[in-house]
């Protein structure tokens, strides 16, 4: 029928349909490692970052990070940006009190849960164009160390 | 039905002319339930009889009676305030009395009726007869609805609406519907483009959005309605792809764009686009689109007669539509289509999107963050809760 026909179109090139696509952004959160003894013992996580997107400065990288910093990056997005950030996995708080059966907040089983929220954490945040903005998650994610006292702002110039 | 009225009063019974070979039109009533009642247009004559039932051998003593043609608009919330639109009325019988099986005939000669019977969520337009009986304490009133529609002809100007949006560096589409003005009987033909796919979209969806606006300044109500909504994509698309829309109206519950009805309310529709990423984002674009009455085929023989008639009469008042240009023209005069006359000056090709703040929970995808290279979007708050 005339009046229902498709509008033309322009044909896709071949280069455009068989190119690796231009969302590829991979974010994992493994090797959970618990440092120091007694005490001062802490656990950090692998964040590994694999991506195409141009915004991201290097395009693969790998840091280490413990609860504490996911607990800044979110504090930091939750002021600057306009974005509801999603929940961290629970601070746990019961788990850090003494005479426990079990290893408290060093339990294998404790950690697990703890990595797989925080893979679901980040992963929802940095695919976000808005947080993808945000000077703080790029510093999360690919700088080796984060610095607290640097000047909070925007990746691209906002007008 | 009798207002203070001390017993039974007389049964009012009112007929219009030709209502059993005239059209019926099907309206919503507020409770929901569908009714069937006699449709007018605009200019037609509105003309019938009243017939007052009383018991043989007894009369009625009163002090007049009338009959009244109504336009009114009701605003659910402000029940008490009917504004009256119309009012036409003839006084029927002087104050005496009233006799068995007494027949008064009426008739209003083409009555202007400029807007369409509207049943909303929050406001209605009605058109009645009423005929009223005076008494000295008391008025009884019997009424009789009737339902109008606006027919209006294909307009002159008619663009496709076709923009590009996006998000700086994240998405750029470009969207094109053929047509910014729809009959309701009509199709939506489209298609989305993409150009710069960098984000993971799970799926696109299309939904027909009704907004019906009633009250001025700070007290605006809009009552959004999703009319019709479907998955038109399903998967992630790359850079070069179209997707294809179509989407026939005909299915759908639909009444033509109203513009600030006598000032009172509003109805405007929106196609509503909108991409899903894998997180549940929401990217949405919304637009505009204008629907108009088309005129039924059945009705164009009696359209015509009518038009005869007026021609006779040469009154130059009187709006009728003509058919469809591709068909043999009735009307040797241009009529100029009521779609035309509205206040848009150019086609709708740069319109923004009027967004209210309960959809822009979601992310919109407007050309001016493209020019601006500005990020101004918000999160759906479901997402992240």
């Amino acid at each position: 029928m005339e009046s229902t026909r498709r509008l033309n179109v322009k044909k896709q090139t071949l280069d455009d349909a068989y190119a690796a696509p231009a969302n590829f952004l991979e974010i994992d959160v493994i090797n959970p490692i618990t440092h120091g003894i007694g005490n001062k013992r802490y656990t950090d996580y692998e964040v590994r970052l694999r991506t195409n997107l141009p915004v991201f400065r290097v395009k693969e990288s790998s840091v280490r990070r413990r609860y504490s910093d996911f607990e800044w990056l979110r504090g930091e997005l939750e002021r600057d940006s306009k974005i509801v950030v999603p929940p961290l996995p629970s601070k746990a708080w019961k788990r850090q009190l003494p005479f426990r059966s079990d290893d408290g907040i060093y339990d294998e089983d404790f950690i697990e849960d703890r990595r797989k929220g925080l893979e679901i954490f980040v992963n929802k945040i940095a695919g976000h164009p808005l947080a993808q903005n945000e000077k703080c998650l790029h510093m999360f994610l690919q700088d080796p160390v984060i610095d607290k006292n640097y000047v909070p702002g925007k990746m691209r110039n906002v007008q | 039905m009798s207002f203070f009225g001390f017993g039974a009063g007389p049964d009012i019974e009112i007929t219009l002319d030709g209502e059993d070979s005239r059209k019926k039109a099907v309206v919503r009533t507020e409770g929901g339930k569908q009714e069937a009642y006699p449709l007018y247009l605009d200019g037609e004559t509105v003309s019938g009889e009243v017939k007052m039932n009383l018991r043989k051998g007894s009369k009625y003593e009163h002090l007049g009676v009338k009959v009244e043609l109504l336009g009114q608009i009701e605003v659910y919330y402000d029940r008490g305030n009917q504004d009256c639109f119309l009012t036409l009325h003839r006084e029927l019988a002087r104050p005496g009395d009233l006799l068995p099986n007494q027949i008064f005939k009426f008739e209003f000669p083409n009555v202007e009726k400029p807007y369409e019977t509207y049943t909303g969520a929050n406001v209605k337009l009605r058109y009645i007869i009423r005929v009223s009986i005076s008494k000295r304490l008391s008025l009884i009133v019997k009424e009789k609805e009737f339902v109008v529609q606006t027919l209006a002809q294909y307009p002159d100007v008619n663009n496709s609406i076709k923009m590009e949006v996006g998000i700086e560096d994240c998405l750029h589409i470009e969207f094109e519907y053929n047509r910014s003005k729809y009959h309701l009987k009509d199709v939506i033909v489209g298609k989305i483009y993409f150009l710069l796919v960098r984000i993971k979209i799970k799926h696109m969806e299309l939904a027909i959005i009704k907004r019906e606006t009633t009250g001025t300044g700070p007290n605006t109500v809009n009552e959004n309605e999703t009319i019709a909504k479907f998955e038109i994509m399903d998967g992630a698309p790359v850079k070069g792809e179209s997707i294809p829309i179509r989407v026939f109206l005909s299915g759908y519950d639909l009444t033509p764009t109203m513009r600030d009805v006598n000032k009172k309310f509003s109805v405007r529709y929106y196609l509503n686009l909108v991409l899903v990423d894998e997180e549940e984002r929401r990217y949405f674009k919304q637009q505009e689109i204008i629907l108009w009455r088309k005129m039924d085929r059945s009705r164009k023989t009696f359209q015509a007669e009518l038009q005869q008639q007026y021609k006779e009469m040469q009154n130059p008042n009187i709006q009728f539509s003509s058919a469809d240009p591709s068909e043999d023209a009735l009307s040797a005069e241009n009529d100029e289509s009521n779609l035309t006359n509205t206040d848009e000056t150019s086609p709708i090709t740069n319109g923004k999107s009027g967004l209210e703040s309960e959809s822009s929970a979601a992310i919109d995808i407007t050309d001016e963050e493209l020019v601006n290279g500005a990020a101004a979007l918000q999160l759906d708050d479901d997402v992240e809760g």
